[in-house]
């Protein structure tokens, strides 16, 4: 096996060809139209969601999200019903959930012995990857009848004089099976950020405090807290997020009823709940359109919040001074 | 409070105690979340393996839904089973290059801040709710065209899509800088590196990426509602019309009084659940070897 | 082993051991042999973003020679010998001034395309980089890509026996490259730069990750291998230098006006008077000991 010759190079093999390798150019232009996909969809989503509300909005104008009135009959939409029962139903999960899924990551991560902390945070984690129909069906058959019969009894005596359980509690679809679905599903979310966030507490502030012999609860709440605030209200807001774009799950446990009251026996809808319960009955041009409308409230509502988050978590990790 | 009278007031027996008290308060709360958590999730997988086990037969996987009458629902899923299966495969070959191609991008081209950037982008689109991708799909090419199986794939795959590159790009970051090096410096240029040497070495992690995606979209109803719902019951193959899926079948199902379809949906629920957690923990621990031996094995 | 003494030292501190008799003896001064110049640096200066990591630089280096850098650490080393070969292009902050010709052309051109050069002047790296594939691929790596696919085995075979790897990996040759050890990857990886024929071998600190008996199979291979290529080798370890090398560059750091520090090329000679005979004070101290 003769050894190639060791000849002076020709210089011309060393010049380019063409401004890349032609592989490269090509790899380039391929993965690059690929990354914008997802900005060129985003775009799309908004363009074509506006056009097709437009209708709508030329019709009902802003008071469409003021006018109580859903009526496929008459043609006449108007969305403060479903905002209503978004806003209701979505803060009071995050008012249950919140507490739950802080409570859920401390124990992750400060309390529970190392072996377990796996496992247990493997499960949680599992709990979010129920497919929400499932959730409904369980949500619908099993918990609402639970509630009917044992829990919404209980809550009626006990907490019958707030306007929240005034009533009785008659069947199974109301704003209570929501919020405790979207409890549900709001913490495996919340609580697997704040995992994050107590894991990276630095040790030296943790070290800290407990040298000075404080009790893990002093820990957490004098160190562990005000150093994750920022973030803890971050997955706060995603959690949020996540609930007002729930749409299944909801609709399948709400009863789909337009409603605006405290009593949380009643039946109600969400703005997702809505758009997803007329997915038969959507016929006419306006009707369709003034859904649309809706799906633009929401999209416009997920933006909000996934910039917002971004923006905390941003001013957090400059302030932080991490990389 | 100084540190000093922070350590004089806690040497008190009596306030020590009280401290002690609440500390314990708190761990317990915090031990029975974790408990409930944990507690539901059984209840809800148990509730779902008790009440579907009974109509999981031969067939229930391969008759199709008959509404004959109150009290005669349906016999099987086979359509649904189809269905899915073919909208999820074709939601998987549209997002998945596209992820990959976008992740290559990311790790190997962008330079740090247009990569910033553009991975905002991915993950605006990931907090768009399914809904809302849904109804995108509806207006873009479904109203006045009649839904589709295939519709419904790119309703799925829009979701799929800032899940498999991101889990792609995390992959690709993991692969040693040497070993792109060794590459440069034998004069491979750059798409050959990518090609030969660093995709081979991150396919493990992609793979589970993948799956994890696809385990994730399987269960997604919303997306279906307006571009694949109103199937017919029998098993179709055609991707241009609307096709069956489990999901809807559950959906619709649910809402139903007959409690026989009430007891398929429960079926129906136990083979969804079943695929999207062994899917899950399959991958994960997959993903996990394959990460061990891109960072650690040498 | 004699103590170095040179007429400026008055201390007879041994801080290295050359036995004066042995440099020079194993190869022929490097004055006796015809010298084909293969590199010719000028004013070549380099910088990641605004600092400066090497000022200045100007040297020539001879074909078919052992070429060492040393000097203390932080002297800029790996930023030159990257230079010969366009690595550093990889790194975004990184901008050069000066020429490098390599045989007449300049390898910093605006038309010069990086992936050829590194086709003829290979490098192998301080840790061995092996693909986790196996063997054969290893070394078939490079002949694949460049189309050099004829005779494949022959290559392979001859890459690895230039390597002096052959005998130990013949029988394995699938096996993954991941289970030899740190010697044999490293003559792996040099293998693998050898086979696709290239005219240079640049060789950054290659022994520093290994064992003084791996190091040693290492150095002999240089001697060998100078025959057929120009080999350009950084090293820490000086004796090492003076073992291998027929000329030796010294850098160290140097001080700008505002305070800023980089490398600067201080001598290049012959390695026997770079060892015995320097001509800077700087570099006196250095293989002396007395500093770096």
């Amino acid at each position: 096996m003769a050894t190639a010759s060791r000849s002076i190079p020709d210089p011309a093999a060393l010049r380019r060809r063409g401004r890349f390798n032609p592989g490269d150019g090509i790899l380039y232009g391929l993965t690059l139209a690929a990354a914008l996909s997802a900005l060129v969809l985003l775009i799309l989503i908004a363009r074509e969601l506006i056009k097709d509300a437009w209708p709508a909005m030329k019709e009902f104008g802003v008071g469409f999200l003021t006018s109580r009135t859903w009526d496929p009959n008459t043609e006449v939409f108007g969305a403060a019903t479903f905002l209503f029962g978004t806003a209701l139903t979505s803060f009071s999960a995050l008012l249950l959930a919140a507490p739950i899924s802080i409570a859920i990551a401390l124990f992750l991560t400060e309390l529970a012995p190392r072996w377990l902390r796996g496992p247990v945070g493997a499960l949680v984690e599992m709990l979010a990857s129920v497919p929400s129909v499932i959730l409904g069906l369980w949500g619908i058959l099993v918990m609402g009848p639970w509630i009917v019969d044992h829990v919404g009894p209980f809550l009626h005596r006990t907490l019958g004089w707030t306007p929240f359980f005034k009533t009785e509690p008659a069947a199974a679809p109301s704003f209570l099976s929501a919020i405790l679905i979207l409890t549900i599903m709001m913490v495996p979310i919340i609580s697997s950020i704040c995992r994050e966030l107590f894991l990276n507490v630095p040790r030296e502030l943790k070290e800290g405090a407990l040298a000075l012999g404080a009790t893990r609860w002093e820990l957490v709440r004098g160190v562990i807290f005000p150093y994750a605030r920022a973030g803890i209200a971050a997955a706060m807001i995603l959690g949020l997020g996540r609930a007002v774009g729930e749409a299944i799950a909801v609709t399948q446990v709400i009863g789909n009823n337009e409603a605006i009251t405290w009593n949380l026996f009643e039946p109600g809808d969400t703005l997702a709940s809505r758009i997803a319960s007329s997915y038969v009955g959507a016929t006419t041009h306006l009707m369709i359109s003034s859904l649309v409308y809706l799906a633009l409230i929401l999209l416009a509502f997920s933006l909000v919040v996934n910039l917002l988050a971004r923006v905390i978590v941003h001013r957090v990790t400059q302030q932080q001074g991490h990389a | 409070m100084s540190n000093a009278a922070l350590t004089a007031r806690s040497l008190t027996s009596e306030h020590r105690r009280r401290r002690r008290i609440v500390n314990w308060l708190m761990e317990g709360l915090a031990t029975l979340s974790a408990l409930a958590a944990v507690a539901l999730l059984v209840i809800v997988v148990g509730s779902v393996a008790k009440r579907g086990a009974g109509a999981l037969d031969l067939d229930f996987f391969t008759k199709n839904p008959s509404f004959l009458g109150f009290g005669q629902g349906g016999s099987g899923i086979a359509n649904a089973i189809v269905g899915t299966f073919i909208i999820v495969g074709l939601a998987i070959l549209m997002a998945l290059p596209v992820g990959i191609l976008a992740a290559i991008y990311l790790n190997e081209f962008a330079p740090r801040r247009i990569a910033s950037a553009v991975t905002v982008a991915f993950d605006v689109l990931n907090g768009v709710p399914a809904i809302v991708i849904g109804i995108f799909v509806f207006v873009f090419i479904v109203a006045g065209h009649g839904q589709a199986g295939v519709k419904g794939a790119f309703a799925l795959a829009i979701l799929m899509l800032p899940l498999v590159t991101r889990s792609t790009q995390e992959v690709l970051a993991l692969v040693p800088n040497a070993m792109r090096e060794a590459s440069l410096a034998l004069g491979a240029p750059r798409w050959r590196t990518t090609l030969n040497v660093v995709l081979p070495m991150a396919v493990g992690g992609i793979i589970t990426g993948a799956t994890l995606a696809t385990a994730r979209v399987a269960g997604e109803t919303a997306p279906l509602l307006f571009t694949s719902s109103l199937a017919g019951n029998t098993v179709s193959w055609n991707p241009t019309e609307p096709l069956a899926s489990i999901p809807m079948f559950i959906f619709t199902s649910a809402e139903q009084a007959d409690p026989a379809l009430q007891e398929k949906a429960w079926g129906a629920a136990l083979v969804l659940i079943t695929f999207v957690l062994v899917a899950s923990i399959i991958a994960r621990a997959f993903g996990l070897r394959s990460r061990r031996r891109l960072t650690g094995g040498r | 082993m004699q103590y170095v003494s040179t007429p400026m030292t008055e201390s007879a501190e041994p801080h290295i051991e050359i036995d004066p008799s042995k440099v020079g003896a194993e190869r022929p001064s490097s004055r006796e042999v015809a010298r084909e110049t293969v590199f010719q640096i000028q004013s070549l200066s380099a910088y990641y973003g605004k600092a400066a990591a090497i000022q200045d630089v100007s040297f020539d280096i001879y074909g078919k020679t052992v070429t060492a850098i040393i000097g203390p650490s932080g002297c800029g080393k790996s930023t030159f010998i990257r230079c010969l070969n366009r690595m550093n292009d990889v790194i975004p902050s990184f901008r050069s001034d000066g020429k490098i010709l390599f045989h007449d052309v300049d390898l910093q051109g605006k038309d010069v395309d990086p992936v050829s050069v590194r086709r003829r002047i290979g490098m192998v790296f301080q840790r061995p980089n092996p693909f986790p594939k196996s063997v054969f691929d290893n070394v078939a790596y490079g002949l694949r890509i460049l189309g050099m696919k004829d005779n494949l085995g022959d290559r392979v075979e001859h890459a690895l026996k230039r390597a002096a790897l052959w005998e130990e990996v013949s029988d394995r040759l699938k096996d993954s490259a991941l289970a030899l050890s740190g010697g044999q990857q490293q003559r792996l990886c040099i293998a693998r730069a050898i086979a696709i024929e290239p005219d240079v071998i640049l060789l950054d600190e290659p022994a520093s990750a290994l064992d003084p008996i791996a190091t040693a199979s290492i150095e002999d291979l240089m001697h060998e291998l100078k025959e057929d290529y120009t080999i350009v080798i950084v090293t820490h370890n000086m004796q090492q230098a003076a073992r291998v090398a027929n000329m030796t560059a010294f850098f160290s750091i140097s001080g700008g006006e505002d305070g800023s520090r980089h490398g600067v090329l201080v001598e290049y000679d012959d390695t026997e008077k770079i060892f015995t005979n320097p001509s800077e004070k700087r570099t006196e101290d250095y293989v002396t000991g007395r500093f770096g």
